[in-house]
């Protein structure tokens, strides 16, 4: 059965038909055609899928797609800025060399966004724990883990979230 | 020491902003116009006959646009020994044999189809163990052999012997002598992105792929193979490769799933896509090899190893993969890592009904030294000799040559021992932890750094196209698959050709436009393409001088007359230019050409692109292009010998670890993790820092949490839950990493492979630790917390 949701998605107003039983990864990936969110599992076990939705972290691939109805997404591809600005927090990943095959990034930024901006000045620990539902195959998350103390530097410098 | 502008500087990543953007396209991404959806249908049986395959209610499923079996399609043959088939016929050898395939209009029409699809199988007893595989009576996994006469028992008729010296008499020398049985599980690659293909034809027979793999050639090659047994005889494949979401081996074999997308493609007329899910990816790609070794090894009363003694078997699954030659490379630990004279290996994959397997990072080194370095430590407490002390006694030199033929030319082995020693503080805490079940471990690497020849060509062709605005295109058959040879190439082109890294951009992954490269592993990438694009920059370079030489002046006096028209005032300078100026006058560096006489002068410098404009936009004007092909100085083994330098360079490293372990839970806590690596040259630190981390992190799981769970063939835990790869929360500890630098004459700016082996020493390592926290050794990986509590009951009950 088909139904039309209606929500925020990356700061629009945006309506959608979409089958009751997709989860929002789909709606996003197939209906937006927002491939920045990745499917590492399906299952709530890599992050890879991560998005924000009313601000908070959550995997796309088990969230029922007509749950948003009424709520405001954000996905990888909200956080660029004009004339494809990097978000500190990406310019962050960037510079501490944190990013390999990547397939993994736009879940890890999502994750360490939603970390910042919750706890903004956030323990190594904390910072552990925040991306411990993100997994990396690659990069033995040192870099990651340094590039996310970076990005709490950046923001306080920069005002923005 | 050369002053380099760019090698060995903190330059970013150029592919990094599109993959934290989310642009960076993956084959999940991808669509073409037409686009169906490809699902395989696999074997509900480890071993059985297939009695009949009723395809007709799938075939009625609106939405539907084929669906083929081995007995509607030809027959495409596949593998190493080309022991596998696309589609299965007659019999089924491990669970994930693909019996049946639909095409459909989207994915879950496609899954729908497979359901209604019913195999009538008739079960045969299966083996699941090598060594049973080799009992008389043991169900036969192959009756022929690919070439069809008969088999009588379950050995792959790919096996490796090595000898040197004399290992019997070495035996009766030896004062003391330690022996092991030592085992390893398979290992899931685990890449974050799964495996998938989109395969079309052109309205000439032709193939146009789009998959992920680590070697476009040899891929066009099988897959030309297959189009000639589809009736395409002549046809061509074009390879195109996404960006890869990782890939540490899985890619280094072509797969069922593309030839079934081919096969599907060509019966539908349209593109086909198959994307692995992850339970499919864990259960279907090949992993890693699982091992049983016997290994001896013994030394004189001084700690000198007289001689070492390999007997490897390995599961090869029901069919071969590139895999097979893993015991290769596994040959070089094994007849020389440390100075030993007299040394017997051999190893042998027995077929089972388990799922086949393949190489991974390491390609089979993890393996061989998880046995030499356990086994090592076991043989210098025989001895009454400290494990570090044991390895400085034996350690490889520079300017040497090992039984196997091995050409060592830098080393730098001890530094990195001395290193993990003064890092892990081992004089102070080596034997003095086990009232606290605290110990230290430490664990040497050896790995080729300078390619490995396993195949007849081991070259990496570039091409180097310079533009009228001064930007260098590198285009080369190498593949980035997250190891960062695209940044690697962008600096060493950047610094051969005298241009700044924003004026290179690097194409990679298309076998239509690339030059030939033998494939994406051995740790070869970042060495072999660097070293060919400094030979195609070299060449540019003399192109360049050359335009400069015909054309530089010209341009210098055109520009200072036009300064004359607008400024009558101004005054042209003397030049002190009284020669025709030849193409040695010119340098070239971060954009700008200049006269090496008159650096400064600026009136005698240009953009580079100014000069290729001006040699470009004339009558009868030219370009820039150069191509080179590098491959390396080292040699294919003996056939018989299994002698010959298989790489231009190695590479060493040494690994350790102060662990601590709970007696009760048999949880390990690592406290501190210590790497050690002879990287040659650091071309840029962040990306090697990043190679060994992420090695050493799956090492870790490979040490501590992976198993490859299964039950007479079928796997049972293949997702994230249960097939534990490490989360950033299990990284609790500092992990320190000494670079070694040995300025290895082979290598691009003296710079070694290091792609692999951060992961090769790690589970050695940590076992050592573990035995030196204990007084425990446990024979077989993982090192989980089970069979250390289970073995601390043990041991007290004793
Ligand atoms: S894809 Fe959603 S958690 Fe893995
Ligand atoms: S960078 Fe490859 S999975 Fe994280």
């Amino acid at each position: 059965m088909k139904r039309v949701v209606h929500f925020t998605l990356n700061g629009f107003e945006v309506e959608q038909e979409i089958e009751s039983h997709k989860m929002l990864l789909d709606l996003l990936r197939e209906k937006f055609e927002l491939t920045g969110t990745k499917e590492g599992c399906g299952q709530g076990e890599c992050g890879a899928c991560t998005v924000l939705v009313d601000g908070l972290a959550v995997n796309a691939c088990l969230f029922p797609a007509l749950e948003v109805e009424g709520r405001s997404v954000t996905t990888v591809e909200g956080l660029i800025g004009e004339g494809g600005r990097l978000h500190p927090i990406q310019e962050a990943f960037v510079e501490a060399g944190a990013v390999q095959c990547g397939f993994c990034m736009p879940g890890m930024v999502m994750s360490a966004k939603a970390l910042l901006d919750e706890t903004p000045n956030p323990t190594e620990e904390e910072i552990r724990r925040g991306i411990s539902g993100n997994l990396c195959r690659c990069t033995g998350y040192v870099q990651i883990v340094d590039a996310i103390k970076l990005a709490s530097q950046k923001l306080k410098g920069d005002g923005r979230g | 020491m050369n002053e380099y502008s760019f090698v060995g500087k903190p330059v970013p990543r150029p592919d990094a902003p599109d993959k934290v953007a989310g642009r960076a396209l993956y084959i999940h991404d991808l669509k073409r116009p037409g686009m169906l959806y490809g699902k395989i249908k696999y074997s509900e049986h480890a071993h059985a006959k297939i009695l009949n395959i009723d395809t007709s209610k799938a075939e009625r499923l609106p939405g539907v646009r084929a669906v083929i079996t081995a007995y509607n399609t030809p027959e495409v043959r596949f593998g190493f020994i080309r022991d596998n088939i696309a589609l299965k016929k007659e019999k089924v050898r491990q669970f994930r044999d693909e019996v049946a395939a639909v095409a459909a209009i989207d994915p879950e029409i496609a899954e729908e189809a497979l359901e209604l699809i019913k195999v009538e199988y008739e079960e045969l007893p299966g083996v699941f163990d090598p060594e049973e595989a080799l009992k008389e009576g043991a169900p036969l996994i192959h009756e022929t052999d690919p070439q069809g006469r008969p088999k009588k028992d379950n050995w792959v008729p790919v096996s490796w012997k090595f000898n040197a010296g004399d290992v019997e008499e070495a035996k009766k020398k030896a004062k003391y002598i330690a022996e092991d049985y030592l085992e390893t599980p398979p290992i899931l690659h685990a890449s974050l992105g799964t495996s998938g293909c989109i395969a079309e034809f052109d309205l000439q027979g032709n193939l146009i792929i789009y998959t992920k793999t680590q070697i476009p050639f040899l891929a066009q090659n099988d897959f030309n193979r297959a189009l000639a047994s589809m009736g395409l005889k002549g046809k061509n494949t074009r390879v195109i490769v996404p960006t890869l979401g990782g890939s540490f081996g899985s890619g280094l074999d072509t797969h069922g799933y593309e030839y079934i997308a081919i096969l599907l493609a060509y019966k539908t007329g349209r593109p086909v896509k198959i994307v692995l899910d992850r339970e499919e990816e864990s259960k279907t790609l090949s992993p890693r090899q699982s091992t049983r070794t016997k290994i001896l090894q013994g030394c004189d009363e001084n700690g000198r190893l007289l001689f070492r003694e390999v007997r490897m078997l390995l599961d090869n699954g029901a069919y071969t993969s590139w895999g097979a030659t893993t015991p290769s490379v596994m040959m070089l630990p094994i007849s020389s890592i440390y100075r030993v004279p007299n040394v017997f290996y051999e190893a042998r994959h027995v077929y089972t009904n388990n799922t086949y397997c393949q190489a991974m990072r390491g390609y089979g080194n993890p393996q061989a030294a998880w046995a030499i370095e356990t086994n090592l430590d076991h043989l210098a407490e025989e001895a009454n000799i400290d494990p570090l002390d044991m390895r400085l006694i034996n350690k490889n030199i520079p300017d040497d040559i090992s039984p196997m033929g091995l050409r060592i030319t830098t080393c730098g082995m001890e530094e990195c021992l001395k290193a993990v020693a003064q890092k892990l503080n081992w004089k102070e805490k080596r034997g003095k932890g086990r009232n606290k079940a605290r110990g230290v471990g430490i664990a040497c690497l050896f790995h080729v750094g300078g390619s490995g020849r396993v195949y007849r060509s081991d070259g990496t062709g570039v091409i180097l196209k310079i533009d009228d605005f001064g930007y260098a295109t590198v285009v080369t058959g190498a593949i980035e698959m997250g190891q960062g040879l695209v940044a690697a190439l962008t600096v060493a082109t950047a610094e051969a050709l005298g241009v700044t890294p924003d004026r290179v951009m690097v194409v990679t992954g298309d076998t239509a436009t690339c030059p030939w490269d033998v494939g994406t592993h051995a740790s070869r990438g970042a060495f072999t393409a660097c070293n060919a694009v400094i030979m195609a920059a070299q060449k540019a370079r003399e192109k360049i001088f050359q335009l400069a030489a015909e054309h530089f002046l010209n341009r210098v006096n055109f520009k200072l007359s036009q300064m004359k028209k607008k400024d009558p005032n101004f005054q042209i300078p003397d030049l002190g230019i009284n020669r025709p100026l030849e193409p040695e006058d010119f340098e070239l560096k971060e954009n700008v050409l200049y006269l090496r006489s008159q650096p400064q002068n600026k009136y005698l410098r240009m953009g580079l692109d100014e000069l290729i404009r001006e040699a470009h936009f004339k009558e009868q004007g030219t370009m820039i292009i150069t191509e080179a092909f590098y491959d390396p100085c080292n040699q294919m083994l003996d056939k018989d010998t299994c002698i010959g330098n298989l790489s231009a360079t190695y590479i060493f490293g040494a690994q350790g670890a102060e662990v601590e372990v709970d007696l009760e839970t048999g949880h390990v806590k690592i406290l501190k993790y210590v790497a050690a690596h002879d990287v040659g040259k650091v071309l840029n630190r962040h990306s090697i820092l990043g190679q060994i981390y992420g090695g050493a992190v799956q090492g870790l799981g490979f040490a501590l949490s992976e198993e490859y769970k299964r039950d007479k063939g079928r796997m049972l835990n293949p997702n994230f839950l249960d097939y534990k790869i490490l989360s950033a929360n299990d990284l609790s500890f500092p992990i320190e990493v000494e670079l070694v630098e040995t300025m290895d004459k082979e290598g691009p700016f003296g710079a070694k492979g290091v792609g692999e082996p951060g992961l090769v020493a790690v589970a050695p390592a940590i076992a050592n630790a573990v035995y030196d926290a204990t007084g425990i050794r446990i024979n077989s990986l993982p090192l989980s917390p089970e069979k250390i509590a289970l073995s601390v009951r043990r041991l007290k009950k004793e």
